[in-house]
Order: structure tokens, then sequence, then C-alpha cells
């Protein structure tokens, strides 16, 4: 099950454990991504999906334009 | 938020915006913000609502229209503003390309963080590198 959450959740979420992953390209993650993030292209999340924990909470973004 | 990456010393609009900008609300006389505006050293001012959401912009032909008007009246409303986490190359080149001596920045929410003129983020830019991200995908009028 998937829910949109704000920054403050995030934030939270990750103290508490949660994983970050950041699902753009990898250049674009080299450039930046949020502290602690883990990048797992959208092109290449099938099959790199299992090295995801599954016991932990997961937190899948992007970004929004400027 | 704070991010990692090659780019995490590289300038953003937000460090570059002024944080000092003259703002009005809607019902300001524009004599009176352009006085204010003046005696700052400002050749704009931007109006805002409620929380400092950005609602429009006394360009310098605004500030100098009938001192009577009140700001909504003579306001450019709805100008296209842009995140404090642009890449200063990136504003930089939006701004000459679109001609445009200054911009307002915001959150995502519309609250004003401070103006980006182009003359400083073209400085600061010289010196930053060029991001694969694009983060400005519109060009709004």
């Amino acid at each position: 099950m998937s829910k949109v959450i704000d920054r403050e959740t995030v934030v939270e979420m990750v103290k508490h454990g949660a994983q970050l992953v950041e699902v753009l390209p990898a250049k674009e993650y080299m450039e930046d991504h949020l502290p602690g993030a883990v990048s797992h292209p959208l092109k290449q999340l099938d099959q790199e999906a299992g090295e995801i924990d599954r016991d932990r909470p997961v937190i899948v973004y992007c970004w929004d334009s400027a | 938020m704070p991010t990692d990456g090659e780019n995490n010393n590289c300038p953003r609009a937000g460090d570059a915006s002024r944080k000092d900008a003259v703002t009005c609300r809607l019902k300001d006389r524009v004599g009176d913000v352009r006085d204010r505006a003046k005696a700052a050293g400002w050749d704009l001012a931007v109006v805002v609502g409620e929380d400092r959401v950005v609602l429009g912009v006394l360009w310098s032909k605004q500030l100098e229209m009938d001192a009577n008007l009140t700001a909504q009246q003579a306001m450019k409303p709805g100008p296209s503003t842009f995140r404090p986490y642009v890449p200063i190359k990136e504003m930089a080149d939006y701004l000459v390309e679109h001609d445009h001596d200054s911009a307002p920045i915001t959150t995502s929410d519309g609250r004003l963080v401070g103006v980006l003129y182009r003359s400083d983020a073209v400085r600061l830019a010289a010196s930053a590198n060029t991001c694969v991200r694009k983060m400005i995908t519109s060009s709004p009028a």
C-alpha cells in the first residue's frame, strides 16, 4: 500500500528507520539526492527491487519542477 | 531539505536571493510603497498575502504609476516564481534568456524567500557547475 507524505513525515520516518529510494536516473542522483537515499532508477527498479529491505518502510521519491 | 551529492556546494537560487526585498499588501498605496522601496534602495516591491504568499510584483514601471492606486490595482499579478533549490547557473541562464532583471524565489507553497537579481545570479554562475538535472521545466509567460 502506498500513500503520499509531506517532508516533515519523511524526516520523521527516516529518523525511525525508513529507507529513502530515489528513482531518478543515476546521473541526477550523483548530482543531488536526499541524505541517506539510495539510487534505484525507475527503469532498473524491477531488477533491483530485491535490494530493498522489505521489513522497513520505503519512501520513494523523484522531484517536482521549479 | 538539504541534499548530498556532487552539487552539495553549488550555490542555489535561494542562497543568492536578496532576503530584504520590500513587500507590501494588496491595499497599500502605490505612493507609499514607492517611497519605502526607494528609501530601501529597491526598484521593485513584492505584493504578498497571508504568510508572505506572493500575489504579484510592483516592478519599477508599476511603482511609477499613480500614487493613489492600491498595490492590487497596479501590480503585475501571478509572476513567475522559482524554487530556492534551483542551481544558480540554471537560474542565470533562464534570466538572461528571458531578459528578466530579477525573479521572486518562493517555497513550493508560494511563500516569498527572496528576490534573485540577474546580476547576482550571473556573477555566481561564472564559477558554478552545469547540472544534468534541469529544474525549470516550463516557461511561464
